[in-house]
């Protein structure tokens, strides 16, 4: 806090919003939405409705999708057909960009990584977690997946073979993990809270509960 | 529009620096992989990028690189780095019958 701040009180530590820089891009944004404002392109409810539509995505929506695979065998081949029509199939809106969904085998496990950005299937599965955009899980996903693997704690056995899929052009990419063993008589709801964010990355699998966590 | 490559062709990706918005990661560069399938037509983010919509399509393919061909230390050399690559960065290894 500077001392021009000019009251007595203490502040907290962690920095307010407006603390980092207003950046060229920042300024570039907030001036381009203004113009396309101004010109009629869209309107601000227009821009607030999508922003709000952006936003309010989450793992679960892909994670109903997984759930709905394993218990449905055609409805899994439509999905690995097509992720966004099976998605409106369950009344899911998967957004505009073309989603295709790459299944686990007993021998396969997949990644996925946009080396170049951060291209994931935000409309379906939310916001990509910082790590996701991170350079550090960019550039060592590609080359030695594995080891990124193990520090999520997923250590794959050699005989599985790792495959990562790099997002680099329109298509965008989910995982169909592998159901759980001793999962036969569960409903498709128990099944979609197995399914995380990070078993659609492909940086874990779907696991049952600990039963020591149940317990506590 | 006829795609030129297809699944299980090996192509090698062009060892080129081309200015702009390339999308071709630069660790594929030289590469040797295989075809997986065609994904393209679509927009070419290499137009895209500044405002070109009315240049063409171009396909695109999903080309799969064992990971002992990507890094000269790879622990699993069969593990497959997947990536989707615009049709002008490939070229065929071999003559389609």
């Amino acid at each position: 806090m500077s001392a021009a701040h000019g009251h007595p009180h203490r502040h907290p530590p962690q920095p307010d919003l407006e603390d980092g820089p207003y950046s060229w891009h920042m300024a570039l944004t907030d001036a381009l939405a203004q113009l396309l404002i101004a010109k009629g392109v869209f309107d601000r409810e227009a821009l607030r409705a999508t922003l709000e539509r952006i936003d309010a995505a989450t793992p679960a929506q892909g994670a109903r999708l997984v759930a709905r695979a394993w218990v449905d065998p055609a409805f899994r081949e439509r999905l690995l057909a097509d992720v966004n029509a099976a998605a409106r199939e369950l009344g899911i809106d998967p957004g505009p960009i073309p989603i295709r969904a790459v299944a686990d085998t007993p021998d396969v496990h997949n990644v996925i990584v946009c080396t170049l950005c951060s291209c994931y299937p935000r409309f379906l599965l939310g916001a990509p977690p910082d790590w996701y955009k991170s350079r550090a899980y960019r550039a060592r996903v590609v080359r030695e997946p594995r080891a990124v693997l193990a520090e999520f704690g997923l250590e794959l056995p050699p005989e599985v073979r790792v495959v990562v899929h790099d997002s680099t052009a329109e298509l965008r990419y989910m995982v169909l993990p592998l159901r759980p063993l001793g999962t036969a008589n569960w409903s498709e709801e128990q099944l979609a809270r197995l399914v995380t964010r990070d078993c659609m990355i492909g940086t874990a699998v779907p696991r049952l509960p600990d039963p020591a966590c149940l317990d506590a | 529009m006829t795609a030129a490559l297809r699944p299980g062709m090996r192509v090698r990706v062009r060892r080129w620096d081309p200015p702009g918005h390339v999308r071709t990661p630069f660790y594929t560069r030289g590469k040797i992989g295989e075809v997986v399938a065609e994904i393209g037509p679509m927009p070419n983010p290499e137009h895209l990028a500044y405002g070109r919509h009315d240049r063409p399509p171009v396909r695109f393919y999903r080309v799969a690189f064992p990971a002992g061909g990507l890094w000269s230390n790879a622990t699993f050399p069969d593990d497959l780095v997947i990536v989707d690559l615009a049709e002008h960065w490939l070229e065929p290894l071999e003559q389609q019958p």
